[in-house]
């Protein structure tokens, strides 16, 4: 079972939905799509599914053209982030559903529904109308109606994102058990980058309707093809600065280290957690602006200024740093990616690199 | 405290008692009167019937003129309600789920029949009617009111629909429904209550309507209404004979808000009306 997208493109009035993309992907393979609200995920799940129809470009299943297709003759499933049933039914005869449409034997039916039922822990509320269950038994009975067709592409817009966090823990530790039982092809849209990284598999980063980087998901984590990618890639977001490298020393501040690329300009890119407040060996030293704050428990958020750029810091422990103050910051350099004018990675940094 | 509480429930108890009996005097003098003979109603006051009688309601339910009139009513309210919902429910989803050219302008258009008078269309339906032989037959009437009902019923109809995610409609047609099925073993229960509250102003309108159904009608068709209007006989009017018809004629439409009540509440509450 494969899916390909051959320079699928989507354009709504005149404005490009989603630039033209390929995609490919393996029998038995969970896709994230990542990116922020209005990148596009959800328009290209819509044309993976069938719901709506490629301005250009061609989709095919299994290698054969199911572009102009009918989405009742496409065979997939679907899961929104709303929790979306059929509230005039029982949970048993939403999960029914589908196999019934699809004539399946009633014995087989009875044995499909019960058995994803029980994986899905709804057994007990199978006689239940879905608005009589909770938000988290509403989205597994969605999920149960998804799975239980059996279908071989199985598409999961942000299921998740309504949920409390208690249950979104609970059902994002159970998806890829189920995924790896049903053997289909999972695409799982998110928000999240720690989600994708959660889920594994491939991961598909998606920034104002294009792709702009399709992989494995600790590859794409690791190594970002370009600025964009590790942008979305990052939460809180890449901090970035404008940097030169002169006769292979790059230079930040008073601070200086080895790289090994070409002199010029360059932007620098570190995630959050890199920056410290505790001296390490290897570490150089930054002075930025103090702007704010924020406690979240057990870790601190330190929300920089550094000249025009805006630097986010992510250190464990509560800290109470007055605003305003400047503040020495401590930088591995070996965390330090490297994107050149265009935006394309020029050096990963060294830590991810052996990782 | 307690007092005051007290002395306020005798208020507002004393208030509602007479509000319930202003509105409902004229109903029970229309009763009152069916029981009297027409020289107990001309020749006396009386608050009840001295000598209660039957035979008014007798008359009506013997002599054909007066029920077929009932059974001419009942074919063209329920033709023109099962017409209008079925032509509503359709158009009421389209402009529920589709964005098409003129859309806005083409419902308001719909709501703008609603604006004018049934006076206004009796001379044109009858001119076309009498033309094409449709003149004094049930389905004329129930034609002539569509033209009220189907823009209320896909006003009511689109609120409702409007309330449903879209994205049940698309979960159904990715598990497999084809859009027949769907709209009927899973959309339509969902507006269930709209459906209800559209039938019933539907058969309220028509039922009630007098001016089309009058003028579109002769023998064959002629509703209950106009049996009533028509009935001046030699001796004077038949006022208890009258008085009957007209408490038969509430029945109908007493039943039905009888059988909808609960879903006119929630439609009040939900769609737009």
């Amino acid at each position: 079972m494969t899916l390909e997208l051959r320079r699928v493109t989507k354009e709504v009035a005149g404005q490009a939905w989603v630039h033209p993309t390929d995609l490919a992907m393996g029998p038995g393979s969970m896709n994230v799509l990542l990116g922020p609200t209005l990148s596009g995920k959800t328009t290209l799940m819509r044309l993976m599914a069938g719901l709506d129809h490629p301005t250009a470009g061609q989709i095919l299943w299994q290698g054969k053209d199911v572009t102009g297709q009918r989405v009742q003759d496409r065979g997939v499933a679907m899961v929104y982030q709303q929790f979306i049933n059929y509230p005039s039914m029982s949970v048993y005869d939403n999960i029914a559903s589908p196999l019934r449409l699809q004539r399946v034997p009633r014995a087989e039916i009875d044995r499909r529904v019960r058995e994803t039922a029980a994986m899905m822990r709804l057994t007990p509320f199978l006689d239940r109308r879905p608005l009589e269950l909770s938000g988290g038994q509403q989205q597994r009975t969605a999920l149960a109606r998804a799975l239980a067709k059996g279908a071989g592409l199985v598409l999961l817009d942000e299921p998740l994102a309504n949920l409390d966090y208690k249950l979104r823990e609970e059902l994002r530790a159970e998806i890829p058990r189920i995924f790896e039982a049903s053997g289909a092809i999972f695409v799982y849209a998110t928000t999240e980058p720690e989600e994708a990284l959660l889920l594994g598999g491939n991961t598909a980063t998606l920034w104002e309707g294009r792709v702009t980087q399709f992989g494995p998901t600790p590859q794409v984590y690791r190594a970002p093809q370009d600025a964009v990618t590790a942008r979305v890639f990052s939460d809180p977001p890449m901090n970035f600065k404008r940097i030169e490298v002169k006769r292979g020393e790059a230079a930040l501040d008073e601070a200086r280290w080895r790289v090994d690329v070409t002199d010029g300009q360059y932007t620098a890119g570190f995630r959050a957690p890199h920056l410290t407040l505790e001296q390490s060996p290897r570490a150089v030293p930054l002075v930025a602006q103090l702007d704010a704050i924020e406690i979240t428990g057990a870790e601190t958020f330190l929300h920089l200024l550094h000249g025009e750029d805006r630097w986010v810091g992510l250190v464990p422990g509560v800290r109470k740093l007055p605003p305003g103050a400047p503040l020495t910051l401590w930088l591995d350099p070996a965390h330090v990616y490297l994107f050149d004018d265009g935006g394309r990675l020029a050096r990963a940094a060294p830590s991810a690199a052996a990782a | 405290m307690a007092a005051l509480r007290a002395s306020r429930g005798w208020g507002s108890a004393l208030v509602m008692t007479l509000y319930l009996s202003f509105l409902l005097v004229p109903i029970y003098w229309l009763v009152n009167m069916s029981l009297k003979t027409n020289a107990e109603i001309t020749g006396t006051f009386s608050l009840w019937p001295l000598n209660p009688t039957l035979d008014n309601y007798r008359t009506i339910l013997t002599d054909p003129s007066w029920y077929m009139g009932y059974v001419n009513s009942l074919i063209y309210v329920v033709m023109n309600t099962a017409l209008s919902l079925a032509v509503a429910l359709p158009a009421a989803y389209a402009f529920s789920r589709y964005r098409f050219l003129g859309d806005k302008h083409l419902f308001f258009w719909l709501l703008t029949n609603r604006m004018a008078p049934p006076a206004v269309f009796a001379l044109p339906f009858f001119q076309l009617y009498s033309a094409i032989g449709l003149f004094d037959t049930h389905i004329a009437v129930a034609l002539a009111h569509c033209l009220f009902n189907v823009p209320l019923a896909v006003w009511i109809l689109e609120g409702f629909m409007s309330g449903v995610p879209r994205e049940i409609d698309e979960t159904a047609y990715v598990d497999g429904y084809s859009f027949p099925r769907f709209f009927v073993r899973i959309f339509m229960p969902l507006i269930a209550s709209g459906i209800g509250v559209a039938a019933f102003f539907c058969f309220m309108f028509s039922w009630v309507e007098l001016l089309l159904s009058r003028t579109l009608t002769s023998v064959n068709a002629k509703p209950i209404a106009a049996t009533m209007t028509r009935t001046v006989s030699a001796s004077g009017l038949d006022w208890g004979v009258l008085a009957a018809a007209g408490v038969l004629t509430i029945l109908p439409g007493a039943l039905v808000i009888w059988f909808v009540r609960n879903y006119i509440a929630k439609g009040f509450a939900l769609g737009r009306v």
